[in-house]
């Protein structure tokens, strides 16, 4: 953990008048697994959304404030860049159901109009689904279709088809809350390696998940960053009982 | 209240079951020893069971929260210190065993006298209170009780470390004390271990309700 990669300063969402996200400060280390965490509706999902300017594809969604990614703001950078730097895993793994394994880690090449030689490509997809730990299992059917994998192995195939773009950074919004617990436990397994090449800010409600796998956690609550602490701290004696209330079940 | 809250009542309703038992342990230590009762000392022995019964039960219970509930925050802090005050308790029962055991071993009465002149009737006194306390700190959560621990149990250490000198003055002035005085360095030594078991069940009151540990804090006395 170094140097910070994504920083918020006074950063606040609406979806119109609505304001879901208030005020947020942050700093995200460099290689750091960030666990963001709270009761439904706390907009920790939109803030992860607004890091890579997805928040603002929504109709009537804005925000305020400055997403810094290595010290640049993101809304002064070409938002496809941004993407290209700051990939996104969803709730439910989503490759495209009528392209192939190998077709679906390069997609995002594809899709941006990157033309690369075969042997790249070949390079990439073994690289990509190397680091997901996917490889092994897949390289024998790389024409087989995503959709043919299991609900783990979509995920991580997902997980390659970002990481393939070489981003810095990869959000996760609830990536295994569809997984049985043999894949969430692979998924798991995963952030621990990932972290080593990227930062990783995951989303999740399972509580026991971010205190398993991320080194800071971060607490919303009613579109505010209550808490944002080292895990361990976070989870033995929180600073705010706002958190401690919500980490032990007494929320009300 | 959510289940975990549920089980962690349930938890410490029995935590204070074990202490009532254990502090009833020293009180009758102490009778059986002040009237020489060694009835009272074998009943003693015989409840030590119970005491043990209830250091698995509860290690038993912590276990199964920790398995199903994967307690945090201050919930993880109050079944830590549990396990920690559970095991003190269980030495403290011991040491009530200990001295009655002394009393069903002796050949004769001990000689009152000495308790008096080895102050070791008010350490006895001063042990029992301070246990007491220590499970109203914890009762009622209250740290400041658990403080003031720290400095009523130097009390015991200094009767201890003057204990030597004294037990040795009994015995220059009557050699036929010999074997009593022994015996009752041997009971001042255990009543010093009371209060040590005692000061770290209030560290680990603290440590459950502020989440500060003073465990090898020199200081700690002075912290009040």
């Amino acid at each position: 953990m170094e140097s910070t990669i994504v920083k918020s300063v006074d950063y606040n969402a609406y979806f119109g008048d609505n304001h879901v996200v208030k005020n947020v400060n942050i700093e995200i280390p460099r290689n750091c697994v960030v666990a963001v965490m709270g009761p439904s509706g706390c907009g920790k999902t939109t803030f992860l959304r607004g890091i890579n300017r997805m928040h603002e594809l929504i109709p009537g969604a804005t925000a305020k404030g400055k997403i810094m990614l290595n010290g640049e703001d993101v809304m002064e950078m070409h938002p496809i860049f941004v993407r290209l730097k700051i990939g996104m895993v969803f709730q439910r793994p989503n490759p495209f159901p009528n392209l192939s394994i190998y077709d679906n880690v390069i997609a995002g090449y594809k899709l941006n109009g990157i033309k690369l030689p075969k042997a790249e490509k070949d390079k990439i997809v073994e690289l990509s689904l190397t680091r997901v730990a996917l490889w092994n299992e897949v390289k024998d059917s790389l024409n087989k279709k995503g959709s043919f994998l299991s609900g783990g192995q979509q995920q991580r195939l997902c997980i390659a088809r970002a990481v393939a773009m070489e981003p810095e950074v990869l959000l996760f919004d609830e990536p295994t809350s569809a997984l049985d617990p043999i894949s969430t436990s692979t998924v798991e397994e995963l952030f621990h390696e990932l972290k080593k090449n990227y930062t990783l800010i995951i989303v999740t409600h399972n509580m026991q998940q971010a205190a398993r796998v991320s080194d800071k956690t971060a607490f919303f609550y009613v579109g505010e960053l209550v808490e944002y602490d080292d895990t361990k701290q976070m989870f033995t004696n929180p600073a705010d009982i706002r958190t401690q209330n919500y980490i032990t079940g007494r929320f009300s | 209240m959510t289940q975990l809250e549920n089980e962690i009542q349930a938890v410490k309703v029995e935590v204070v079951s074990m202490w009532n038992l254990v502090e009833s342990q020293l009180q009758k230590s102490r009778t059986a020893l002040l009237h020489f009762d060694r009835d009272l000392a074998r009943e003693v022995v015989l409840k030590e069971k119970r005491v043990n019964a209830f250091e698995l039960k509860l290690d038993r219970d912590c276990e199964d929260i920790f398995a199903l509930y994967c307690p945090v925050a201050i919930d993880l802090r109050f079944l830590l210190a549990v396990l920690k005050i559970n095991n003190n308790l269980e030495r403290i029962g011991d040491i009530a065993e200990g001295i009655c055991k002394y009393i069903i071993e002796a050949v004769n009465d001990f000689d009152q006298s000495l308790f008096t002149k080895t102050d070791m009737t008010r350490m006895f006194d001063d042990s029992i209170k301070i246990l007491a306390d220590t499970r109203i700190a914890f009762e009622k959560e209250d740290t400041i009780l658990a403080r003031s621990i720290f400095k009523r149990d130097e009390v015991l250490d200094n009767i201890n470390t003057n204990a030597m000198a004294r037990v040795s003055e009994c015995i220059k002035a009557d050699m036929n004390v010999v074997e009593d005085a022994l015996y009752i360095l041997s009971i001042i030594r255990k009543l010093e271990r009371v209060g040590d078991q005692s000061k770290n069940i209030a560290e680990e009151i603290i440590f459950y309700i502020e989440a500060k540990v003073l465990k090898h804090n020199q200081d700690v006395g002075t912290k009040i």
